[in-house]
């Protein structure tokens, strides 16, 4: 394991950021993950210090095939992180709204054109990501519909799921978006958890990395084959939303199977306690998210549930 | 006659409410015009609510001149406002970069598609911002460069500074602007001023471009004030000053000095120090249209911008 640092970028009060990035292996730039871009993202800060930590003790082992190399880069925006804030902490703005960056542009183009320039040419690319929704995931791997993406090798993680997404005009400044643009395999892998460290998640992440890695020949490494995973497009998932506004209950979790009609969640009057609605399935199927924080607003998703799929 | 637009239960006792104000003529003919005036995008970007203010002010004043519809919509973003946060405040998010909305999608898309659809059908739209905390902008109106013929003319009557006709990208898509002009409402997005500030002179100045405009458009027959003659300028002739080095800003220039290339506009100092850690020199010939404001900077901050191709 080599330790590099990728990008320096100085602070007028603080230490510099500093962008590491850990390499396994010798060779072509086989493959590349990153971690937290986003100040909130701990669990994907932790998912990549265990793939570093395993990484380390399969290269000792000789387990990294000759002529390639992997590059880890476990966090951009730890400088948001530590003092607890999700974008980037001048102005707030998204590093992972900047790809591909630009050198001579604003402070997180910068940053977004130091980390892409060190990431760009890697024959696949892995990025642990986070949703704007505030909720948990049934761990999966996502995609943009890009005309570029190939799902049948977002199945060699052996998650149980791949989901597809259309990406809106957003989404074309990702860095998802733009490793395809520069014909990168590109994947985001999405844990159960953003802003709290899940074990049993994050063990599940780094296993279809590894898994992901061997199917590649990039890796020798004997793991479960995973799921045979089953892919869907995002819009095609069932969406639920609240009529009230409240104090919210899960009454069920996501990877759970629900019959239509059955109760999902309730939601009880802030001041009198009474349960003002209840949520319910507007399907057979499998809860692929959950909304997660006790409150909740008039007109939000709280579920998003595959349809008509059993487990 | 105040109308609630948008209206989504909070969790505890309160609704997010967005509401717009509507000042028809005394005796409307039914086939009056309809102009929309909105604001208040960003939660701290406020040169917006003067100017809403005034407006109503002026249109009350001389109702009897008033010959089509004005509806004005101060707080797109009523949370953010409130608060003093640029987005919205649960969802951290930038609400122009929603738009145009999913009555599917969650919360801040329903509200994004109920307002758009509110705004439909007006023959103009007025989208009012104020850079951010850290710049100061000239009074300008920004164009997309695949709207620029249609928009152009309109905004020569606003009385602004100048026209930037930018280029298009696709992130800017999800915009209030982009979105209304792809369903034929002709929308003009004005920067002026700074964040958390109000800059009076420069929301009389919009008022009296409101007011020609509308008359431009048959929809106000009161006394005008010619508007200002703006420079239109594109892309190609915009120089911009990022800094180098991370500091404190100190500007040596203001919006509308004329600035040679190689002339100093700031420098960037390190107060622990006590020494000067970068001069910042002007890119090009031209007006300098954006200052920073904000003192702290980091490499690649904007320090201001220089518009070329003009003449003192």
């Amino acid at each position: 394991m080599r330790e590099d640092i990728l990008y320096t970028l100085p602070s007028p009060y603080r230490e510099d950021l500093k962008v590491t990035g850990y390499r396994f292996g010798r060779g072509k730039k086989s493959a590349c993950i990153v971690g937290s871009i986003r100040g909130n993202e701990v669990q994907q800060l932790y998912v990549c210090s265990q793939l570093v930590k395993k990484l380390t003790e399969l290269e000792v082992r000789g387990a990294i095939v000759s002529d390639h190399e992997i590059l880890v880069i476990p966090s951009v925006g730890h400088h948001s992180m530590n003092i607890g804030k999700r974008f980037w902490t001048v102005d707030n703005t998204d590093i992972n709204r900047m790809f591909p960056g630009y050198d001579r542009g604003e402070t997180t183009q910068r940053i977004a054109d130091g980390v892409f320039s060190n990431v760009r040419d890697y024959e696949y690319g892995i990025q642990f990501a986070s949703f704007y929704l505030p909720g948990d995931f049934v761990p999966h791997v996502r995609m943009m519909d890009t005309g570029l993406q190939n799902t049948s090798l977002a199945t060699l993680f052996g998650l149980p799921y791949v989901v597809v997404r259309k990406p809106k005009p957003i989404d074309t400044t990702t860095l998802n978006f733009n490793w395809q643009v520069w014909e990168t395999s590109a994947f985001s892998v999405y844990t159960s958890k953003t802003d709290t460290i899940d074990e049993k998640s994050a063990e599940q992440a780094v296993s279809a990395v590894l898994r992901f890695l061997t199917r590649m020949g990039i890796l020798r490494y004997h793991s479960h084959s995973g799921y045979i995973a089953t892919i869907f497009k995002e819009d095609e998932l069932a969406v639920v939303k609240t009529n009230v506004g409240g104090i919210y209950r899960r009454l069920r979790f996501p990877g759970e199977e629900v019959r239509m009609g059955e109760p999902l969640a309730e939601i009880t009057h802030p001041y009198k306690g009474n349960v003002i609605a209840t949520v319910l399935s507007p399907t057979d199927g499998v809860i692929f998210f959950s909304h997660e924080k006790p409150l909740v607003t008039e007109n939000e998703i709280v579920y998003k549930i595959i349809k008509r799929l059993h487990i | 006659m105040i109308q609630t637009v948008v209206s989504m239960a909070l969790p505890v006792d309160e609704h997010l409410q967005i509401k717009k104000q509507r000042l028809e003529p005394f005796a409307p003919t039914g086939k009056e015009k309809r102009i929309s005036v909105v604001t208040g995008t960003h939660g701290d970007e406020l040169e917006g609510q003067f100017v809403c203010y005034e407006l109503l002010r002026r249109l009350k004043e001389g109702q009897e001149h008033l010959k089509g519809i004005v509806d004005v919509y101060p707080a797109l973003n009523p949370l953010g406002i409130d608060s003093i946060t640029r987005g919205i405040p649960m969802f951290d998010l930038d609400m122009n970069r929603v738009f145009p909305g999913d009555s599917e999608g969650p919360m801040v898309e329903s509200m994004t598609k109920e307002l758009v659809e509110d705004l439909e059908g007006s023959d103009l739209c007025i989208d009012i911002h104020a850079s951010n905390i850290f710049l100061k902008e000239m009074p300008q109106v920004r164009i997309n460069e695949i709207t620029a013929e249609k928009l152009v003319p309109l905004a020569e009557n606003l009385n602004i500074d100048m026209i930037w006709v930018h280029a298009s990208a696709t992130v800017l898509e999800s915009t209030l602007a982009y979105s209304l002009n792809s369903i034929g409402v002709p929308t003009l997005v004005v920067e002026m001023g700074v964040g958390m500030r109000i800059t009076d002179a420069y929301g009389h100045q919009l008022v009296e471009g409101i007011l020609h405009l509308m008359k431009t458009q048959g929809m106000w027959d009161g006394p005008v004030k010619e508007p200002k003659k703006p420079i239109v300028s594109y892309d190609n002739e915009v120089g911009y000053i990022n800094a180098d080095a991370s500091g404190i800003y100190l500007p040596e220039t203001n919006i509308g000095d004329f600035v040679k290339e190689g002339d100093t506009i700031g420098y960037v100092v390190d107060p622990l120090t006590g020494e000067i850690n970068e001069t910042a020199k002007a890119p090009i010939d031209g007006l300098v249209f954006t200052r920073r404001e904000y003192p702290v900077v980091y490499s690649g901050s904007l320090l201001g911008r220089v518009l070329g191709g003009v003449e003192q």
